[in-house]
């Protein structure tokens, strides 16, 4: 928090160097010299390219790309340089793959310039001179009177200055800015004349800024015959460009910020390209490669000069030089030499490994899109995948952070009951459809039996006002509506003139709070100008001006409302976190609703605390003359207002307290428990407290029976009388010693999941401790902050309660930098998740209730938390396994499609004379072998995902990038070397009589070239089929079809002479080679020989494999059984709740079922 | 019931007209489609490499190669075949002398009888080949440095042959034909051979027809403006450097064999793959009484031309006959047999761990 307005301050200084001064309608007649200020136009440019400058930027901006580039200069060598391979044969690959991406990206840019087309030529209506005229959105200035009606959206950010509503208010959901699609009001500059013609006003304000809740601004406002008056405008003047204007016929306002300057552009940023650890992992391998490539170059250049060296052999007399080659310097001609091998063997590093990784991306991510178990009927929709990079990253997360609220819980809160004065009313919610308010003995008697009646009107009359709910209006103005929304199907025969209202809040807690109330007899009928309506237990009306609010904030964690009663009466009601109001009321009443509290927050509810006071008029107008001063700064507004909200909510009387609770996402348990066994660590951080947060990861069974609890929160930590640093530094030592030291060393990454530590560790934090390690003097913060992280590594489930949004980027930054970078996900459903959904390796957002922000800035949306466990056991698993077997693969082919022609080398003089065809180098990577590898990238299942669902201890076979590390790549590399020798040295011997066919005809070197290549392309493709394990009929098309293109190709190819071609070297060279025996048995055994330790390596494997996949088979009967010895008690725990004494209970419990695990694991 | 009040949220699917929203997929906000594609479920088959399945594969890959390895070995070493070095390095050497005293300017040219004994008669046909050794005719500026359109009989390209031929490109400025570096260095040896019995010296009979490929012959090698009279043809283009005679009289006896058409012309332009290399020369008949080469003893006249010493070449004389598989070569019967054996080895060692595997876990192939 502190750093965030530390930032605020450092960053916002220069901009706020100066504010600026905006002349509404007729300029003051007063200013002399009147110079126009400069602002910027109304035209929103997203867009990158224009037509012009299509061309080389685009091009530009492709090669700076590391490997375009490189097949640039490859090229251009090709082009200057003599070299063995025509520049077509990778000047054509290259063409297309920067073709294709321009048009992608030309395609893109089209439709970005259609939006922008139609959000700058959208008609609006300006106010010129009293006239209204109409023009083009993007020709409006900063200045101009714009005017709005129903249903449109703001062309730019506008002061409010005219409503068409009575109260001078408008209504305006931002759905698209933040999400929150509830109406929010907005307010005319106080005082503004209702003539805007005659208006003659300067607005002073911040300069742009992308903060869309923050603004401050002064408006003068001239009149001929007085001194100008000031008007304070604040965001609640501020309507914003996207927002759209609701419930309200039409409105006036003047621009404010325009174009590039509105808030909407300034959130706008391009999200940061996150770049997936397969790309790190295929960086390094081409880096090996390249490094081959420059040796093998270097090895031909050298051997070639050593070779000519000896007389005779440079330049024999059948094959002399040309004049020019002659004339050459030697060094020149050396490094031509080098140059021209590298062109050779270029083929090892393939472009169209990048075109197909990417195809396998983009298309892969459909699948994710598609998925049916992804579709939620509830809000009709499925998953969104914002970034196709990522897919793979699924694979491997290690880390989950998981917002708590809306995200492991529903976000759907339901009012459970209240404690009034230490009186506990239980809301009778057996079946929870049914109403059982007045089916049974109703709770008004209920009611009256305990606390005093006063107080209990008292106490609903606070739910009822101190809120910020509103009534909703279904047809906008109307006042008839045959909406059913609501539920107040409990409020039989009292039917209140708004019985069918549904509500709408930012926060789901007003909502059941206020719908709480009506359950008991007080029903919140809405606001009209400033008066808020509620109904009571005896059908009146009670009517209340509302005098101020102060808003809610996750800092103050409270929020109050002053209004004035009939009476006359000015009262404040305040609701909020118990922590924030306990302080703040008579200490003689806290305690006997501490107790319902706390134990309600044991149960998992979320509680508030409901305190209210009497403010002397006196007092009264002291409130309101400090709230006014402080929402009319222009400088610091926010520590102001905080500072005078704290002095009015200050001696309060505590009245009572209620309980909420929101329900588990569904199988939110068990996709915990799913998560835990793929080895992935859950972290949740939570701005909540840490009782309601603790039970609900008792709930999700993230902590168990058996966890040992490390708390380090501000309980613990203000135990004894010493400081809290020292405690803070003895804890942490203390922890790192049970957690770190004293564990036994655990095998990592191994596959057996099931034989945990034999203690498991939870771990909690505060966000006031987290910043006390996060923030403690210079030489121990990095020490505590390393003592920290290792406790929370050693845990299974770390959980960080009260944090800010910031605080949990930071503990994801920490884990995510900290050693061996493990990848982490975060998952949160709130604005408050976005910085930490940005900044995980992977951000997931939930469409869940609190608006689309996570879901905007996530990588991937999922309507629910359980499709996280398809997501990342299903989906991500698979598409890792797909695309590292895809750049093995890769990698692989090409090898030994160019080991050949280096070893070729060795018996042509070292001339670069290349051992295949160019048709046959150009179409290897791009023809002949793309199509199977692309299929089994997106279509490949070695295990069916079914089996990946249930057995989750698979996922830990593929963590830590276990199929790119060095060993699989040096196998990958060795099988290629292998194929490459064996396909070479095969045919070289085959060739020590180059007589082959029957009629004694010879074989040149074409010949050989293509039989070898006829065995590469054929055991290439075969290697991949051996290691498809889902054969759909698309794989059997690709693959068959491929190798018949293959030597369909080969026969046309060779069957026509191409007048383009200067030479023919490869006529009828096919078909002469089928027509003899030898190459057709050389064919059939060098396919079966390279297969053969594959084969045999897959075939020595499986016994193990199978007796793996038992093992696991067998565990998972053994898991199932401990979850349901497990479920018994914690639902024990959830009726019983007494709190931390059951902990000691369930461990005991635990331990009398250890034998039982051991006789599991022994039995197979 | 409570979350009847939150129904608001459908206008939000509509917001992803957003500029730049480009993502890979947008909002849909209809059920996705239930096709066995879409939702990855289209039916597969799963097949399972086991010791089970594989063990018989082995078997019987074994079982196959090891009878055709034996069968392509016995046929290897049928063939006959006999290889007589004549490049006369050795002072003892018959060609000793053509090739100490060779010059490119003679015009008359050296020959050497090199005498051999045949042991076994040679009964099928029997093809003659010439091999050069150390002879680097894959090295790229060699295989390069021709022009296919001119030797396909284009008449521009006669004229004006690519550059790809220099230095072999153009002769006192008159277009080379053919050009390049490949036709100037034309095998030109004139090899016969003599069969002596009984003090007679009969020459053998040697075939020049069917040794290039019937396509290379016939579609790929054309003279410019047809067979008849080369002689016109050709005016206007000079002689490959090296040659002693022009293209057009290459075979002057026979039109069919002479210019680019010329056989051993078109068999010496097949660049060999590697630097050494034997090409087919001339076929001996099969005779239907008698084997086609009886033994006994034999000469060989060589008519030196070719000069190899400088780049340390060899050049050899091979009489072979020639079987279903080519030339002899017993490379191929023994990697059959030995890819068979190992096959059949491995088979055995798999069988003996699927049977210790096989009762620890009977269960090996779990159904997806």
């Amino acid at each position: 928090m502190l750093c965030r307005r530390l930032n605020r301050w450092l960053g916002g200084d220069e901009s706020r160097v100066d504010s600026r001064t905006i002349y509404v309608g007729h300029r003051p007649s007063t200013t002399e010299a009147f110079i126009p200020p400069k602002f910027c136009d109304n035209r929103i440019v997203s867009s990158k390219y224009t037509v012009w400058n299509f061309l080389p930027k685009n091009l530009f901006e492709q090669f700076r790309r590391i490997a375009n580039f490189y097949f640039l200069i490859i090229f251009l060598v090709q082009v200057i340089v003599d070299t063995p391979t025509s520049p077509v044969t990778s000047g054509l690959p290259l063409f297309f793959v920067i073709t294709v991406t321009a048009i992608k990206q030309g395609y893109e840019d089209w439709l970005r310039h259609k939006a922008d087309n139609e959000v700058n030529k959208y008609p609006v209506t300006v106010l010129e001179n009293g006239r209204r005229m109409g023009t083009e959105s993007e020709k409006i200035k900063v200045g101009d009177v714009v005017e709005v009606n129903e249903d449109e959206t703001f062309p730019c950010d506008l002061i409010l200055l005219q409503s068409t509503r009575d109260d001078d208010t408008c209504f305006v959901t931002t759905a698209s800015l933040d999400g929150e699609s509830n109406h929010k009001t907005h307010y005319t500059v106080p005082d503004t004349e209702k003539d805007l013609d005659s208006l003659s006003a300067t607005i002073e304000c911040e300069q742009p800024q992308p903060d869309l809740y923050k603004f401050v601004g002064r408006m003068h406002i001239y009149k001929t015959d007085r001194e100008p008056e000031i008007r304070s405008l604040g965001p609640e003047n501020l309507l914003l460009k996207g927002a759209t204007l609701k419930n309200t016929q039409r409105i006036c306002g003047v621009a404010v910020y325009t174009g590039m300057e509105t808030k909407m552009a300034l959130n706008y940023q391009g999200k940061s390209q996150k770049r997936s650890a397969v790309e790190k992992s295929i960086n390094a391998f081409l880096l090996v490669y390249l490094c081959i490539l420059v040796s093998k170059a270097l090895v031909c250049t050298t051997l070639k000069y050593v070779w000519q060296s000896k007389p005779g052999q440079d330049e024999p007399w059948y094959n002399q030089k040309t004049q020019r080659e002659k004339e050459t310097n030697l060094y020149l001609k050396m490094f031509t030499d080098f140059l021209s091998f590298m062109v050779l063997f270029n083929f090892i590093i393939p472009v169209s490994m990048y075109v197909t990784v990417e195809m396998q991306k983009f298309l892969g991510s459909f699948f994710i899109t598609w998925d049916r178990d992804f579709y939620d009927p509830e809000i009709q929709e499925g998953a969104l995948v914002n970034t196709s990079d990522l897919n793979e990253e699924l694979g491997q997360v290690e880390y989950v952070f998981t917002d708590k609220t809306g995200t492991l819980t529903q976000n759907n809160m339901e009012f459970i009951e209240c404690c009034i004065d230490g009186f506990q009313y239980k809301y009778r919610d057996a079946v929870s459809e049914l109403d059982g308010f007045s089916a049974t003995d109703g709770p008004v008697s209920k009611l009256q039996e305990k606390a005093g009646k006063e107080r209990e009107e008292l106490f609903l009359r606070a739910l009822c006002l101190c809120h910020t709910v509103q009534v909703k209006e279904p047809t906008g103005r109307g006042q008839d509506h045959t909406d059913s929304m609501a539920g107040v199907d409990g409020m039989e025969g009292c039917p209140p003139p708004h019985e069918q209202t549904g509500f709408i809040a930012s926060s789901p807690d007003e909502v059941a709070l206020v719908k709480g109330a009506m359950r008991y007899g007080f029903t919140f009928l809405g606001m009209e100008s400033k008066k808020m309506k509620i109904m009571n237990r005896s059908n009146a009306i009670e009517t209340y001006d509302l005098l101020h609010v102060l808003n809610f904030d996750p800092v103050r964690r409270r929020m109050s409302v002053i209004v004035r009663s009939k009476s006359g009466d000015a009262l404040l009601f305040c609701k909020g976190a118990d922590s924030s109001i306990f302080p703040r009321v008579r200490q003689e009443e806290v305690e006997k609703i501490r107790v319902h509290v706390e134990r309600n927050a044991t149960e998992g509810y979320r509680t508030l605390c409901v305190a209210y006071k009497k403010l002397s008029p006196e007092e009264y107008a002291r409130a309101d003359a400090d709230l006014q001063a402080a929402r009319l700064a222009l400088q610091d507004r926010e520590e102001k207002l905080i500072a005078v909200y704290n002095q009015v909510e200050a001696g309060m009387t505590l009245i009572g307290a209620t309980a909420v609770e929101d329900r588990l996402q569904e199988e939110a348990a068990e996709t915990m428990e799913a998560l835990q066994g793929a080895g992935i660590k859950v972290w949740v951080l939570t701005g909540d407290k840490m009782e309601t947060a603790k039970s609900t990861c008792y709930a999700c069974r993230l902590f168990q029976r058996g966890t040992e609890l490390l708390e380090l929160t501000v309980r613990t930590l203000e135990d004894g009388v010493r400081k809290r640093e020292e405690r803070l530094h003895d804890l942490l030592l203390e922890y790192h010693k049970k957690a770190v030291q004293d564990v036994p060393p655990t095998k990592p990454g191994g596959s057996r999941g099931w034989s945990k530590p034999s203690q498991d560790f939870g771990f909690i934090i505060d966000g006031a401790s987290l910043s006390m390690v996060f923030n403690s003097s210079e030489s121990s913060s990095s020490h505590y902050k390393n003592l920290f992280l290792q406790i929370c590594q050693n845990c299974t489930t770390v959980l960080c309660c009260r944090m800010a949004p910031l605080q949990k980027a930071q503990i994801v930054k920490m884990v995510k930098c900290s050693k061996g970078s493990p990848i982490t996900l975060s998952i949160g459903d709130g604005a408050n998740d976005v910085s930490m959904i940005l900044e995980a390796h992977v951000g997931i957002g939930i469409k869940g209730k609190e608006g689309r922000q996570a879901v905007r800035n996530s990588d991937y949306a999922i309507p629910k938390l359980k499709h996280l466990k398809k997501l990342l056991l299903g989906h991500g698993h698979l598409y890792y396994v797909r695309i590292a077997h895809l750049v093995q693969y890769f990698f692989y082919k090409n090898l030994c499609f160019i080991l050949p022609q280096f070893l070729y080398q060795f018996f042509c003089g070292y001339s670069q004379q290349p051992l295949y065809d160019a048709a046959y180098l150009t179409m290897y990577n791009i023809c002949f072998t793309s199509m199977p590898i692309l299929a089994y990238s997106l279509l490949e299942q070695h295990i069916c995902v079914e089996v990946l669902l249930d057995n989750a201890t698979l996922y830990r076979s593929i963590a830590k990038n276990a199929m790119l590390r060095w060993v699989p790549f040096l196998y990958w590399t060795l099988l290629g070397v292998f194929h490459g020798l064996l396909f070479f040295f095969g045919v070289r011997f085959l060739f020590g009589n180059p007589a082959l066919q029957a009629n004694g005809q010879v074989f040149g070197n074409w010949s050989y070239g293509t039989i070898v290549f006829t065995v590469l392309v054929f055991t290439v493709t075969f290697k991949l089929a051996l290691d498809t394990r889902h054969w759909t009929w698309i794989n059997h098309f690709v693959i068959w079809g491929s190798l018949c293109f293959y030597v369909i190709f080969s026969f046309f190819w060779g069957g026509i002479i191409w007048p383009f071609l200067k030479q023919q070297r490869l006529y009828y060279v096919f078909a002469h080679m089928l027509s003899s025996a030898s190459a057709w048995l050389v064919i059939v055994l060098l396919i079966l020989l390279s297969l053969l330790p594959d084969i045999l390596l897959v075939v020595l494997r499986k016994p193990l494999g199978p007796r793996a996949r038992q093992l696991s088979e067998n565990c998972h009967p053994q898991t199932f059984r401990l979850q349901l010895l497990h479920h018994y008690p914690t639902n024990i725990s959830r009726k019983e709740s007494s709190g931390g004494h059951e902990v000691v209970e369930q461990q005991e419990q635990h331990q009398q079922q250890e034998p039982f695990r051991t006789s599991f694991q022994s039995g197979p | 019931m409570m979350a009847s009040g939150y129904n608001a949220k459908e206008e939000d699917g509509h917001h992803s007209g957003a500029p730049g929203n480009g993502g890979a997929g947008a909002v849909k906000s209809k059920k996705p489609d239930n096709t066995a594609f879409k939702q990855q479920r289209l039916p597969a088959w799963q097949p399972i490499l086991t010791a089970g399945t594989v063990l018989p594969a082995f078997f019987v890959i074994g079982l196959i190669f090891i009878p055709i390895g034996i069968g392509l070995f016995v046929t290897s070493n049928n063939i006959k075949e006999f290889e007589i070095d004549y490049t006369g390095i050795e002072a003892s050497s018959p060609c000793y002398n053509c090739a100490q005293n060779y010059s490119w300017n003679s015009t008359s040219s050296c020959t050497c009888k090199v005498p051999f004994t045949l042991e076994q008669p040679f009964e099928s046909n029997v093809f003659m080949y010439y091999g050069l050794s150390n002879f680097y005719q894959n090295h790229r500026r060699y295989v390069k440095s021709r022009d296919d359109s001119q030797l396909n009989g284009d008449l521009t390209s006669l004229k004006s042959p690519s550059k790809e031929c220099d230095p072999y490109r153009t002769s006192d400025g008159l277009p080379i034909a053919p050009c390049g570096a490949i036709a100037n260095s034309l095998f030109n040896d004139t090899l016969e051979l003599y069969h002596l019995s009984n003090g007679t010296r009969t020459a053998v009979v040697l075939m020049k027809k069917g040794i290039a490929w019937w396509t290379d012959k016939n579609v790929k090698f054309r003279n410019p403006g047809g067979n008849a009279n080369l002689t016109v043809a050709f005016q206007g283009t000079s002689k490959p450097v090296n040659w002693r005679t022009p293209v057009f009289e290459l075979d002057p006896n026979d039109p069919d064999n002479n210019g680019f058409i010329n056989e051993d012309f078109i068999v010496w332009m097949r660049t060999a793959a590697l630097p050494t290399f034997r090409k087919l020369y001339r076929i001996i008949q099969k005779k239907v009484d008698a084997p086609t080469l009886a033994s006994g003893k034999y000469e060989l006249e060589v008519s030196y031309n070719y000069p190899v010493r400088s780049f340390d070449g060899r050049k050899r004389v091979i009489l072979s006959t020639i079987s279903w598989m080519g030339g002899k070569n017993p490379f191929l019967g023994i990697a059959y047999i030995t890819v068979g054996s190992v096959c059949f080895f491995l088979a055995v060692v798999l069988l003996i761990i699927h049977h210790k595997y096989d009762n620890r876990c009977s269960s090996a192939d779990i159904p997806n």
